[in-house]
């Protein structure tokens, strides 16, 4: 690695999108021969940063100089066209054209008018060779692993002019052997000289591959580490934005504790699960709700939260392990068969998951109890009426009246609207994904207390949110997750925030 | 009153069909004019309402499809398959024997018109294909299914029983006319007193949240497209007896793209959500209107469709919240200034 001068230098950049400052003022350098890992947040400003990068979005301010020029590309073919190429998430080739029309797709060797179908496999296979990787090129690329078709969409993207290699999320649907694979070809490629800029989420990886590491908080930059000298724990408590010293201390005295809490956990038991699991999705996990208890679900984003959620409400069907549900194993393959089972889930993405917006509140509050009846069983509109109106007030939800649309609701009277749809059923079980996003602070407050208050009932919570403070506030015990697998359980005093930091870096 | 009719979105497809009609009433003589004639009733209000019978039966069933935010273009091939069976069951004697009894014919139509809806409904709900798609294979495929019933040639049927359903009279009105209430009162009943309607709005306005809402949205899909092809084939059955002969090419050509602009002139969005079985009513009824109007004026065929382009045009401007949006604004302003 030559310290001397960045192959790109990113000065001061400033980016606005309507009613949000997505970059503030952000320095990034990356050198030929590194792999450099960009980490942060859910609206850390990662995506914004390397759209800016390949042309996607135009900075409003600051300068890109690449190779000492200064560089404003205006469309990802210009980024590319300066030596920018870029590998985006969803892998953007066609499975059932071979491995060479792939990697040639629109720019096949001609001859005489027709494509000279040999100098392509040819071609084909000396670029896969600068990787080295030997396969067939004749095949068709459904026909490779993902891990395969990743590469190609790499090579793809390469050439001879290529400076910079972005690859966003690469190894999302990759399993661990096919990430050893596909890093041994970055690896090969930065020592070539290539400067790589990773993104990713799972942290162990960054620890792998990376020379270094940026951090980015809130659209502002944190601070760039060579990766050797920054320990894990330092990098969550920097992505968080706490000051590590808030939870270095000794966190030995919880074991005693939760001994004495199982002593009382003799309580009823609502939801056992074992060893439940979807490969690519989340890695087999058991937990336990008891009657009254409050679960946390703890971890950065991406690391399986919402997977775990959806599998335990049967969103998405897991492919091994079991669920008891008061004791008795149940068959849950669909949402219809978690709430006929007793249980609720409200989702994180209230649009697109949760609200109807454009039926009435009084609507969206039946909707699950009415499904749970059938189509026939109706339930008569002045009981309808009752029911919804019972919980707008218990609930203290804000609307004119029941009969409005709920599309006209406040984000945090959404929230509420789509637990009072699962409060209607009478469940026992509640799961809820991020309640707490993208409300006002005393909205926050309210859904806190309403948890509380549910597993006063008896009610069983399953709660996720993002904020370790809130979990440690209304949860009895807490999982901790990292790259999709449950990594820990902390109760009692080990339920702190430098005790979620310190299972999440690995230091139990 | 007034605010209630605005959200409930029949206002303006009345407003409009209620200017359609004072048009008539300055500018074609005797439009309004109703004789009676052997104790039935006739007219061109009557033949409206006994000619619009086919579109209105099939905007019931579509209604429903497009409040899923689906979409069911293969209505005019099942009207002909309709068409086509019965008509095979019946048979082209001429003494007017009927091959099968014609109850027993009707009920196979309709039956295999039912199948036909279940067919675009798997298509949509178990295997995700668009609806625009799904139903487009049934509109070539029912063609030619409707052809092979019919040996690729016209039926003609002299079974006289049979033309009551689409020429008969019962109490002064054309018995049509009763088969149409009849089924958008039960529809109305089914989807209103219970709640499949909801279910139906839920699923157009957003399927996840629907299916995460612990309902079975698959089932309510495959459900709505059966309907579809049910009033299809009641649709089939009338204009088979109105013209007693069953054309497996012409029978119900173009009646979907008819269908589809009485619902959205009637209020139903093609985006889903909120459906309005009346609205679609009226919205066939300005399409029949507007037909007999043109007929009425003598308008050459080649720019009766122009005329039928401009007016569906005006209404679904009608129709738009911006335009009402800004028409408040200018009306608000001249008050304002007087």
């Amino acid at each position: 690695m030559s310290e001397s001068t960045p192959i790109l230098e990113i000065k001061k950049i400033n980016k606005y999108f309507p009613g949000v400052k997505a970059l503030s003022n952000v320095d990034f350098r990356l050198f030929k021969g590194e792999v450099h890992t960009i980490m942060g947040q859910n609206g850390a400003g990662k995506s914004t940063l390397v759209k800016v990068l390949t042309g996607v979005h135009r900075h409003d301010s600051g300068e890109m100089l690449l190779e000492g020029k200064s560089i404003r590309p205006d469309s990802p073919l210009a980024a590319q066209r300066l030596g920018i190429s870029t590998v985006y998430q969803e892998i953007n080739l066609c499975p059932n054209l071979s491995v060479a029309e792939n990697i040639f797709v629109g720019r096949q060797p001609m001859r005489f008018g027709r494509i000279d179908w040999k100098e392509l496999n040819r071609r084909a296979e000396e670029a896969l060779s600068r990787l080295h990787i030997s396969i067939d090129v004749t095949q068709l690329l459904s026909s490779y692993s993902i891990a395969v078709q990743q590469m190609v969409a790499i090579v793809r993207v390469l050439d001879v002019s290529s400076k910079i290699l972005v690859l966003d999320e690469p190894t999302s649907s990759l399993d661990e052997t096919e990430v050893d694979q596909l890093f041994k070809v970055i690896r090969n490629l930065r020592d070539e000289g290539l400067a790589i800029l990773f993104i990713t989420h799972f942290l162990d990886q960054t620890y792998q591959i990376s020379d270094r590491i940026t951090i980015l908080r809130n659209g502002e930059l944190v601070g760039e580490f060579h990766t050797e000298a920054l320990p894990k724990l330092e990098l969550i408590a920097k992505m968080l934005g706490k000051e590590l010293s808030e939870f270095s201390y000794d966190i030995t005295g919880g074991e005693s504790k939760k001994e004495g809490a199982r002593a009382e956990q003799e309580a009823k038991n609502l939801l056992q699960v074992k060893g439940l699991g979807l490969r690519g999705s989340i890695a087999p996990f058991d937990l336990d709700l008891n009657e009254g208890e409050v679960l946390g679900l703890a971890g950065l984003l991406g690391s399986g939260r919402t997977e775990m959620a959806r599998l335990i409400f049967g969103i998405d069907a897991a492919n091994r392990g079991e669920i008891f549900v008061r004791g008795k194993k149940k068959d849950i393959n669909a949402p219809r068969a978690a709430m006929l089972a007793g249980m609720g889930f409200c989702s994180e993405d209230r649009k697109n998951e949760g609200i109807f917006s454009e039926l009435t509140v009084r609507e969206n509050i039946i909707l699950a109890l009415q499904g749970a009846r059938g189509t026939f069983r109706y339930i008569p509109k002045k009981k309808q009426l009752e029911i919804a109106e019972e919980l707008i007030k218990s609930l203290d939800i804000k609307t004119p009246s029941a009969n409005n649309e709920a599309g006209q609701l406040s984000g945090g009277n959404q929230q509420k609207l789509m637990l009072a749809r699962w409060l209607a059923t009478n469940p026992f079980i509640l799961i809820l994904d991020e309640p707490t996003r993208g409300i006002d602070v005393g909205a926050k407050v309210e859904v806190m207390e309403l948890i509380l208050n549910l597993s006063r009932q008896g009610i069983g919570v399953i709660f996720i949110s993002s904020e370790f403070e809130e979990l440690i506030r209304c949860s009895t015990k807490i999982a901790v997750l990292k790259d999709k697998e449950k990594i820990a359980e902390l109760s009692g005093e080990a339920m702190s925030e430098s005790g979620i930091m310190h299972a999440i870096a690995g230091g139990k | 009153m007034l605010k209630a009719l605005n959200r409930s979105k029949i206002l303006w497809p009345l407003v409009a069909l209620v200017i359609l009609l004072l048009f008539n009433l300055f500018f074609t003589p005797n439009f309004f004019r109703i004789e009676i004639m052997e104790g039935h009733l006739f007219g061109n209000p009557i033949d409206i309402l006994k000619n619009g019978a086919p579109i209105m039966l099939l905007a019931i069933g579509l209604t429903l499809v497009i409040a899923t935010h689906g979409i069911d273009i293969s209505v005019g091939s099942v009207v002909a398959i309709s068409a086509g069976v019965v008509a095979m069951l019946i048979g082209g004697d001429l003494a007017g024997n009927p091959r099968f009894p014609i109850a027993f014919a009707m009920a196979v139509a309709l039956l295999v018109c039912t199948a036909a809806g279940v067919w675009n409904g798997m298509l949509v709900s178990r295997i995700g294909m668009q609806p625009i798609v799904a139903t487009l294979i049934l509109f070539v495929a029912g063609r030619g299914i409707a052809m092979v019933t019919t040996n690729a040639m016209v039926i003609w049927l002299y079974a006289k029983p049979f033309a009551y359903l689409g020429q008969g009279y019962l109490i002064g009105l054309p018995f049509s006319i009763y088969i149409v209430a009849f089924l958008l009162l039960a529809t109305f009943l089914a989807t209103r007193k219970t709640a499949l309607g909801m279910f139906i709005e839920a699923v157009g306005i957003n399927p996840t949240a629907t299916r995460f809402s612990g309902i079975n949205s698959k089932n309510i899909l495959l459900g709505v497209y059966a309907f579809s092809g049910f009033c299809a084939g009641v649709s089939g059955l009338i204009v088979c007896s109105t013209v007693m002969s069953a054309d497996g090419n012409n029978a119900g050509n173009l009646f979907e793209l008819d269908a589809i602009l009485a619902v959205v002139l009637g209020g139903t969005s093609l985006n889903g959500g909120r459906f309005f079985l009346l609205g679609s009513m009226v919205g066939a009824l300005i399409i029949q209107t507007l037909t007999t109007t043109i007929y009425a004026f003598n308008v050459p065929p080649e720019i009766s469709q122009v005329v039928k382009a401009l007016v569906v045009y005006g209404v679904s401007l009608l129709q738009s919240d911006r335009l009402q949006v800004a028409v408040a604004g200018v009306l608000g302003r001249r008050e304002a200034a007087a």
